[in-house]
């Protein structure tokens, strides 16, 4: 059992090689501070994640999942990030649905040039995964203990 | 009062006649099952064999299943409001070309749920099922039972607002009366309860998921040459019954049919365990058609609403700092 007190959120951010990354890059090289709890993964698109490397976090235990790609209109591949809109926009839709607390899983627009705004979107996002708590719904654990 | 009596005949002389002309190398239609309550999908390709052919209110399963990579050069296939739906959906993923087939369209009054009919009878041996107008008689050693059709229909053809075929190229029979289902939507209910509640019944539900796959091989879209759940490389998912395993599965099979499901109910009606498998695949139904105006299976010139964008597309869910 994870204890509340002294947890800490642990957040996949996968971010996009074009935009988000570089706006990671660019908060880093220009010492902004901001949460140190997020795993950062670069994908070469918004459009690349696949729903199922989301879930697959949840499910290893993650606490909290954020996507971030090129703004709209943006993206280096033209239309990526519009597919990957729609995509999330439906995924979020359904794992709600299901029960899945809002804001496990989080998506976000970070431009290259926008240090200051990915370390407010990280702010943000391990704010809001604190407040829900550890996440529990999807984390695999053995058969036998539940 | 419109007459259905004619519907088998009429779908027996229209795949005779398409048949004996050449047209078609193949017939897919309906025969009655060999058990009470179930009529079986069939497969005529001589024009002595469609006195086989029927049409009742057992004739359940989704044809557009079996039009993928078949052999035969033309196909008729005999198809109620949601099979020329998924029909649509495939020809628009070019699984199959529009020329390949023949559609004889029949008018659905919507398909009774055997399970349920046969709790009725409370384990009871049903000897025959005699369908009438409004009624469907359930037969066995000293009992008869008579049922109201309406209340014994699957959940999908109760809510069904499209009954007609969309697309044929024989007509049979009258167009039924389409209309919209009364009160408020499963997806709103569903909806209004608390999230903790949500999760807790679709917890309870799939946990009597065995993986058989059921509804996956039901399905007239699951046809990936390789599901997510076969794949070795990478392992999405372990393949045991595990809690996480499974509503993984089927969160994801729900999402790979968003903007393709037609309700055809194919997947609950195969699920052996009874899971309610349609409150995952309505919310997208609904969602897709509330955010995109898109409804699965209803032109053949609309593009999927996954395959295009509009760069207005709603996005209120994004962080803003």
């Amino acid at each position: 059992m994870v204890d509340n007190k002294n947890w800490n959120p642990k957040i996949i951010a996968f971010l996009c090689n074009w935009c988000s990354y570089a706006g990671a890059d660019l908060a880093g090289v220009s010492r902004i501070q901001f949460p140190p709890n997020i795993r950062v993964i670069r994908v070469p698109c918004s459009g690349r994640v696949n729903p199922l490397l989301i879930l697959a976090s949840l499910q290893h235990g993650v606490d909290g999942v954020l996507v971030s790609g090129c703004h709209p209109g943006d993206c280096h591949y033209l239309t990526g990030n519009y597919m990957a809109r729609r995509k999330f926009t439906l995924l979020k839709s359904l794992l709600e649905h299901a029960g899945i607390e809002e804001g496990r899983v989080q998506f976000s627009w970070v431009s290259a040039s926008e240090g200051n705004r990915f370390a407010e979107v990280v702010k943000e996002a391990v704010e809001n995964v604190r407040a829900l708590g550890p996440a529990r719904k999807l984390v695999k654990t053995p058969l036998s203990s539940g | 009062m419109q007459d259905f009596s004619k519907v088998p005949d009429d779908i027996r002389e229209a795949a005779k006649k398409l048949l004996e002309e050449g047209k078609v190398d193949l017939v897919i239609g309906f025969e009655a099952g060999t058990v009470p309550l179930r009529s079986t999908p069939c497969f005529i390709r001589n024009k002595d064999d469609v006195k086989r052919l029927t049409w009742n209110a057992f004739c359940e399963n989704n044809l557009a299943r079996y039009l993928r990579k078949r052999p035969e050069g033309k196909i008729g296939i005999v198809a109620k409001g949601c099979d020329v739906r998924a029909l649509v959906e495939l020809i628009k993923e070019k699984q199959v070309p529009r020329e390949k087939m023949v559609i004889i369209g029949v008018p659905c009054r919507g398909m009774i749920d055997r399970k349920r009919a046969e709790r009725e009878v409370e384990g009871l041996q049903i000897r025959e099922a005699v369908e009438t107008e409004d009624r469907i008689i359930l037969k066995g050693d000293g009992f008869e039972k008579a049922l109201n059709k309406d209340e014994f229909l699957h959940q999908s053809c109760k809510v069904c607002s499209h009954p007609n075929p969309a697309m044929y190229d024989i007509p049979i029979g009258e167009p039924v009366k389409e209309e919209a289902p009364k009160g408020s939507s499963e997806v709103a209910e569903f909806e209004s309860k608390p999230a903790a509640e949500r999760w807790q019944y679709l917890s309870d539900e799939i946990s009597r998921c065995i993986r058989c796959y059921a509804c996956r091989d039901a399905c007239p879209f699951c046809y990936c040459e390789e599901c997510f759940v076969d794949s070795s490389q990478p392992q999405w998912i372990g393949k045991s019954i595990n809690a996480s395993d499974t509503m993984i599965f089927h969160l994801v099979r729900a999402f790979h049919m968003a903007g393709r499901c037609v309700d055809c109910g194919a997947c609950q009606r195969a699920c052996p365990m009874g899971i309610d498998i349609r409150k995952f695949l309505k919310k997208l139904d609904s969602d897709v058609k509330e955010l995109y105006g898109y409804e699965a299976g209803m032109s053949l010139e609309e593009l999927a609403p996954l395959t295009t964008f509009k760069e207005d597309d709603p996005q209120g869910f994004m962080i803003e700092p």
